[in-house]
């Protein structure tokens, strides 16, 4: 909206004002002013007569003060402060503009009704497909894009969390220079005479520092900036980047490619720590769902079988049919030991023991599967095992079946650390004079070698575009408060390739501007003085430059539509291996080894903010609020520490302090280090949780480096770890069978512990003539990513807790994400069960509660009405599921505004002293059923998906109504996988699991 | 008593072994009886000792308001309870207290119909510590919601919304005994008063406590017609109180025996909650009797013999609470289930088989030493032991609340507890709730029942004090 059209009208509508000094019109004069300059304008415009009269008209009570000569310096003061605190806030009155109430309904817009957009989330240099739900005009829940061909609907953790930072109130509300309230006009005005300056040198010490992106828009913008800039310099730095993947891409075809796996063809899957059923791989949503596929019993001898190797227990091998821990650096002489048993020529690499014998099976089962068979490789494992890897997919057959290549996504290949070193040395050597970082945080996630805060001193202009005033905008000179991908246009690819646009949800909250507008000033700014073009034009005018077509606004429309631009996925290159495969070089194979991971829930430390994000318990260690470093529990023997114990963690000289936890299946001599934590600018919520892993992480060993030091400072940590068993204790919870036993026996779910016939209750029997909803987990499919719960959380306004009530039991979640381990602590199996409700037919809840306030629905559900709740707990006290949550506080933010509009509204926010628990969504039933009685029909299976259900990347959850004989869920139920937990207390769950089936190697089983 | 000649005319003195004390001193007579009793609120001074004694139960009554004041603007969430253990302090003192509360009822109600004569001296104290116990332990199912300020709803109203509450919860079941309970005790309570405020009323010197006695006795003149309303208002409360004594525990105990939850979960907690609310009961007698017989000197009111009768009940009530203890045990093992014998493992060697082994101790080994008359027969032994059955009464709820809930069916959902300052200070507070009542109950009331202490008298001595009246 211009400003000049928009005061014209004010004037219009208001005629009375003219010629009158309105406040916004002071706002506006003062927030174009900083330091001095800001009083001499306060001053000025205080001698005016038409300052004395908007005086009188806005503060009435304070006005008198004004001819008082002893108070007018207090007023001043209270003036000055009250008008900065509006600019901090980024609440600036709005120009008066005429509104006007809805006569008639805007076409497409129903009150309550939810609209759905699509749009994508860049992750790193991937986009991930999403269909955002708004209502009037917010976003309020993200749901995968189930046409998108790279996820096929599933999503991720980070997707499900994104609301959460969208609306997170600790996010940077307006341009800064040097700390101070500024503004998008401020900071062209002055930059430009800088950017003439490095226009007369060619740019020569211009510099720009972004995260990777796969974005053509963006691409291009930066190519126009070179043209304008030749000297200049675009580097790129990603503290989690795949410089191994292209490097050993290059090692293995003599060029970066993108390698995407099959899963749906492959019958032998051997991972090295490649982690592809992990939120943040990229594919992993599609890898999850193809896996799952591929995973199912009733495909008998088919079944795929999964061999891993890996570094640190992820929920991946937690699916694996066989696991190897091992330390990182001893994967590449397990990966030259199988390349060599596969025939590789000069691949090296020997075993003994253990290692040899799954590898030898491994490998019989590989070439036994010619064709179908697949090498997975993790981003952690340097680039020869890349390129071992790319040469045993070739040796198997692979290509073309489970593996195909293209052209990388990324626009710009080169090692992120190597541009970043380059980046500091230039520097250091003086040669730049403007940087401008875009959506990076250097100063908190560089390599430690790499002294990116000392470095940056050398600059004489420093700019941060960023979504927070984080640990490099507060060394910047400028800060240009971002947008989020919610609130602007662009464009991303997904792992495949495909376009993905990204359209705005929301105007953005708080003014900022996106990554294109600012390019596009730095294009633009010496043409026409003024930019004008927006991100939306940047964006389709680019797609406008490249389509070919006729009908391109319909081109575009059907794009935004649906979120994708169908057929765009890269075309599948043929490469060939060139040269060989490097000799093995020598390991020190004794000491203890450190291992860097991206973090579960938090990534690389850009979702630190996020309450969400923090507090999903991580799969595997089932901690949340932290990152402790992971040891195996015979190290801890050997070291003498115990969980929780704070150690110092010394390599090289490099120092930091963290909590120790002994998790099983951790490889021994290692301990792993999640990345991320330890903010000291992220916000509110993640500053000062967990310790920088950066900070001993060092460029020339970005995963994992020897030469580690433990030592014990005998202080305690206290981490928010579960206080449950992650032992079944001998209890039939989780089921599982190998394939072999489920073949001769497929019914054997219900030998463990049976069920008492139906019928066995004092009550009478609920009937149900409409739908009788129910529930299937498959635990089979399920692997543990917690994405459910996050998507959980954002569908129910379930609230953050914080550690410490974390740490008394008092998690919210609705639905958790259960984890067993079973067998030796050194390389244990584990299991997933996610609990939601169970909505018992006989629910012990039911009966217990004193008011009434849980009651059993017509369709079968158990519904909490919490207007009638008095807080006794003895419901939860009487659920042997324990999945019911009480508000023992306030938990929930009922004061912070933006939080409000993160909420769905149809779904009550709890206060304190209610109980709360799993629904079934019945927000969503209720909107599936009024949809159905509308169109005079029955819901149709399918039409109602679970939030969790729909968020789930592994299909591993199917709801739908038990009336119906044909529905999936009920289907699935008459299965004889299915049985219900502890359905021996006589609950009559009614969400059942499917039973879990391995496929263990049969010559492995001893 | 008038009413009860045939108690007249045998005295239960002359049924007395050789060694055996009195229930009453020797040498009184009907005016020193009367003397010795309203001296103690009438005439005697306010001491020093009484006093401290107030000062610190006010004290902490005051802790109480704090907490629970603090408890009302912050949430239950101040206390150390969480998801899986949904209950703490709050019931196990509640259960705690209502238990303390039987003793009362069962001496002045049950006692009553048995003709157990003794329980003259005792029984007006017994029912005043019956009505503080369950003042106290009325407050836990209030201030242990969520939403205190709409407990109501458990109280089956004509709501306008047409809703009640819903009758097959044990909790409402207790709200219709706890409420019972407190309404018997009270009437019981003071019906029994009235005779003796009414000699108040007569004895008091001071215009306006004989105005306030006089406004409290109700015009009582002690006409044989009031005597005999009185006889049977009285004997019918005590017929209302005595089923009292056995369902209201029995409903308390259903809290848990109705759940799922394995270590509550069982049949045989009726009975044994009921043996063991009155084997907290008496030893809550003891704790009070014992410190009120010295200081007042009317250990020839309250006799070894009440304390030996006393210890003797709580030997007995104890003996049945350890073999409820050990039929858990047995079942745990004998029924094979999984779920019984794991709850059982838990208590006594899981992380918190600290409470299980001092419940042991306290419920049952140590108690074990009131087969000995000389420990009966000895009040700073007996105070000892009766202090240890309280503790370890609490224990035992402990236990069956806290210990059980820690860990159920599903490992990923086990957890521990640990007690907040808040939840120390709310117990703390209502213990000087309780004194501070106490203290002041036995500075304005008769803690003695005057005229049926006057019944005990020898028949020899009352026609010797009506001659020399004469």
């Amino acid at each position: 909206m211009d400003n000049e059209s928009s005061k014209k009208k004010s004037e219009d509508v208001c005629p009375g004002k003219k010629g009158k000094l309105e406040l916004a019109e002071v706002r506006e004069k003062l927030t174009e002013a900083r330091g001095p300059r800001y009083w001499r304008t306060l001053d000025e415009l205080a001698q005016t007569p038409e300052f004395e009269e908007m005086l009188h008209r806005e503060f009435p009570r304070h006005a008198s003060e004004w001819t008082d000569d002893n108070s007018r310096r207090n007023f001043l003061k209270i003036m000055g402060a009250s008008m900065a605190l509006a600019g901090l806030s980024a609440c600036t009155k709005m120009p008066l503009q005429p509104i006007v109430p809805y006569v008639r309904q805007p076409q497409d817009i129903t009150l309550g009704k939810p609209l759905f957009f699509a749009t994508a989330m860049p992750l790193g240099a991937y986009a991930i497909p999403l269909l955002v739900e708004s209502h009037e005009g917010r976003p309020t829940k993200i749901e995968g894009n189930p046409q998108h061909p790279a996820t096929l609907g599933g999503t991720d953790v980070f997707s499900q969390a994104s609301i959460l930072t969208m609306f997170d109130p600790d996010r940077s509300q307006n341009p800064t220079y040097l700390g101070e309230v500024s503004s998008w006009g401020s900071f062209q005005d002055a930059i430009r005479p800088q950017l003439a300056a490095q226009k007369s040198s060619g740019g020569a010490g211009l510099r720009f520092l972004s995260g990777t992106t796969s974005s053509p828009s963006i691409a291009a913008q930066m190519a126009d900036i070179k043209k304008n800039y030749p000297n200049s310099k675009w580097y790129q730095w990603e503290p989690l980047g795949r410089d191994n993947v292209y490097a050993g891409a290059q090692m293995a075809f003599g060029q970066p490619v993108e390698t995407q796996y099959n899963f749906s063809n492959a019958k032998v899957v051997l991972s090295l720590d490649g982690d592809f059923l992990s939120s943040g791989f990229p594919g992993f949503h599609l890898y999850a769902r193809q896996f799952a596929g591929r995973r199912r019993p009733e495909l008998r001898e088919e079944m795929l079988r999964f061999y891993m190797a890996e570094s640190v227990p992820t929920n991946t091998a937690a699916k694996a049919d066989h696991r190897l821990p091992m330390k990182a650096s001893q994967v590449e002489n397990f990966a030259r030991a199988v390349a060599t048993q596969l025939g590789i020529a000069g691949a090296g690499g020997s075993l003994s023991g253990e290692q040899q014998k799954v590898a030898a099976a491994a490998v019989k089962d590989l070439l036994a599967n010619r064709g179908k068979a697949l090498v997975v490789v993790g981003d952690c494992q340097p680039p020869a095992v890349h390129a071992l890897a790319h040469a045993m997919n070739q040796a198997l057959g692979a290509v073309g079946q489970t593996v195909s290549y293209t052209d990388p996504v990324e626009v710009n290949t080169a090692s992120k650390v190597d541009q970043l070193k380059e980046l500091a040395g230039e520097m250091y050597a003086g040669k730049v004079e403007m940087l401008v970082m875009i959506g990076v945080n250097p100063v908190y996630d560089a390599p430690a070698d790499i002294d990116f805060y000392d470095a940056m001193q050398k600059v004489a202009l420093r700019i941060h575009h960023g979504l927070f005033q984080d640990e490099t905008a507060q060394y910047c000179h400028w800060h240009v408060n971002a947008t989020h991908f919610l609130e602007h246009w662009g464009d991303a690819r997904s792992f495949d390739g495909t376009i993905s646009l990204i359209q705005p949800l929301i105007a953005p909250l708080y003014g900022g501007h996106s990554e294109h507008e600012l390019l596009a000033v730095f294009n633009g700014l010496l043409v026409n003085g003024k930019i004008d073009f927006t991100d939306y034009g940047v964006v389709q005018g680019y797609w406008k430059s490249q389509y070919k077509g006729t009908d391109f606004e319909g081109w575009w429309r059907k794009g935004l539509h649906d979120g994708f631009v169908a057929g765009t996925a890269l075309p599948v290159k043929t490469v060939s291996a060139k040269g060989s495969i490097p000799p093995a070089q020598p390991q020190n194979a004794s000491g203890m080894e450190v291992f860097f991971r991206r973090d579960p829930s938090i990534y690389d430390g850009r979702f630190a903010n996020n309450g969400w994000l923090q507090e999903m318990v991580k799969p595997m260690t089932q901690i949340c609020w932290d990152n402790p470093v992971l040891i195996s529990v015979n190290t801890g023997k050997k070291l003498g520490l115990k969980a929780e114990d704070l150690v110092e963690l010394n390599v090289n000289g490099r120092k930091v302090k963290g909590a120790i936890w002994l998790q099983p299946g951790q490889p021994d001599d290692s301990a792993t280090v999640f990345l991320g934590y330890g903010r000291t600018k992220a916000g509110r919520v993640g500053d000062g949780q967990g310790f920088s892993g950066y900070k001993i992480r060092t460029s020339q060993s970005q995963w994992f480096t020897d030469g580690l030091k433990i030592k014990n400072t005998g202080e305690h940590y206290g981490l928010a770890a579960p206080e449950g068993h992650q032992a079944m204790e001998g209890r039939a919870i989780v089921r599982e069978a190998t394939l072999e036993e489920f073949m001769k026996d497929p019914g054997f779910a219900h030998e463990m512990v049976e069920a008492p016939p139906p019928g066995l209750t004092l009550y009478e029997p609920y009937t149900y003539n409409e739908y009788k909803w129910g529930m299937t987990i498959d635990l089979n499919s399920c692997i543990g990513c917690k994405t459910c719960t996050v998507a959980c959380q954002s569908e129910n306004n379930i609230a953050v807790v914080g550690k410490m009530q974390v740490k008394r039991g008092r998690i919210m979640n609705w639905l958790r994400v259960d984890n067993y381990h079973e067998g030796d602590p050194e390389n244990p199996k584990t299991y997933f069960q996610p609990v939601p409700c169970q909505q018992c037919e006989n629910a012990p809840c039911e009966v217990v509660c004193p008011v009434g306030a849980t009651n059993h629905s017509s369709e079968g559900l158990n519904d909490m009405v919490y207007n009638r709740c008095v807080g006794t707990r003895y419901c939860s006290n009487n659920c042997p599921y324990k999945v019911r949550r009480f508000n023992f506080l306030l938990f929930s933010d009922w004061d912070t505004p933006q939080l409000k509009f993160t909420r769905n509204p149809d779904v009550t926010v709890r206060s304190r002293g209610v109980m709360e628990k799993c629904s079934y969504c019945i927000q969503r039933i209720t909107h599936g059923r009024i949809r159905a009685e509308e169109e005079n029909r029955k819901v149709r299976d399918g039409e109602i998906l679970t939030a969790c259900q729909q968020a789930c990347p592994a299909d591993a959850i199917v709801f739908g109504d038990l009336n119906d004989p044909t529905s999936r869920v009920a289907k699935l139920k008459a299965t004889q996988r299915n049985y219900g937990l502890l359905e021996d207390l006589n609950t009559r769950p009614r969400t059942t699991y499917l039973a879990a089936v391995r496929n263990p190697n049969p010559e492995l089983e001893s | 008593m008038e009413t009860s000649p045939e108690s007249n005319a045998t005295p239960v003195l002359e049924r007395l072994l050789p060694d055996q004390p009195a229930v009453l001193g020797p040498g009184h007579t009907m005016g020193t009886v009367t003397d010795k009793i309203t001296a103690i609120v009438l005439r005697r001074p306010m001491t020093l000792g009484w006093l401290g004694g107030f000062v610190i139960a006010f004290t902490m009554l005051n802790m109480l308001v704090l907490a629970v004041g603090y408890l009302f603007f912050k949430g239950v969430g101040i206390w150390g309870i969480n998801i899986p253990v949904g209950w703490g302090f709050a019931i196990i003192n509640f259960v705690w207290w209502v238990g303390i509360g039987h003793a009362g009822t069962l001496i002045s109600a049950i006692l009553l119909l048995l003709k157990q004569n003794w329980r003259n001296s005792i029984n007006r104290f017994a029912e005043a510590m019956t009505l503080f116990a369950v003042a106290c332990a009325g407050m836990f199912p209030l201030i242990h919601t969520g939403r205190p300020w709409l407990a109501y709803w458990l109280f089956p109203y004509p709501s306008s919304m047409g809703v009640w509450p819903q009758f097959r919860s044990p909790l409402v079941w207790d709200v219709f005994a706890v409420s019972t309970y407190a309404t018997i005790s009270a009437l019981f309570w003071f019906i029994g008063l009235i005779p003796d405020l009414a000699t108040f009323r007569d004895q008091a010197k001071n215009p306006w406590t004989k105005r306030i006695y006089g406004l409290l006795s109700m015009g009582w003149r002690g006409s044989a017609r009031h005597w005999k309303r009185y006889e049977s208002a009285y004997l019918l409360l005590a017929g209302l109180a005595t089923p009292l004594v056995l369902s209201v525990h029995t409903v308390v105990s259903f809290d848990f025996a109705i759940a799922i939850v394995p270590g509550w979960h069982t049949t045989i907690f009726p009975p044994y909650f009921v043996a063991g609310a009155i084997y907290s009961g008496f030893a809550m007698v003891l704790v009070l009797a014992i410190p009120i017989r010295k200081f007042y000197g009317v250990e020839d009111m309250i006799t070894l013999r009440h304390l030996d009768n006393s210890a003797k009940v709580m030997l007995a009530t104890g003996l049945i609470v350890a073999y409820g203890y050990s039929m858990e045990a047995f079942f745990a093992y004998y029924s094979g289930n999984f779920w019984e014998r794991f709850m059982f493992l838990n208590r006594a060697t899981g992380p918190m088989s600290w409470a299980y082994v001092l419940l042991i101790l306290f419920n049952i080994l140590i108690p074990q030493l009131l087969w000995f008359r000389k420990v009966r027969m000895s009040p700073p032994m007996l105070f000892m032991v009766s202090v240890v059955v309280l503790v370890g009464m609490w224990l035992e709820r402990f236990v069956i609340v806290v210990v059980s809930l820690t860990r159920d069916f599903l490992p990923s959902s086990w957890g521990t507890y640990t007690a907040t300052r808040w939840d120390y200070m709310t117990f703390l507070g209502t213990l000087g709730l309780f004194f501070t009542a106490m203290l002041l109950f036995v500075r304005v009331m008769p803690s003695i029942t005057i005229f049926e202490m006057r019944t005990m008298l020898p028949e020899s001595k009352v026609q010797e004090e009506v001659a020399a009246h004469d």
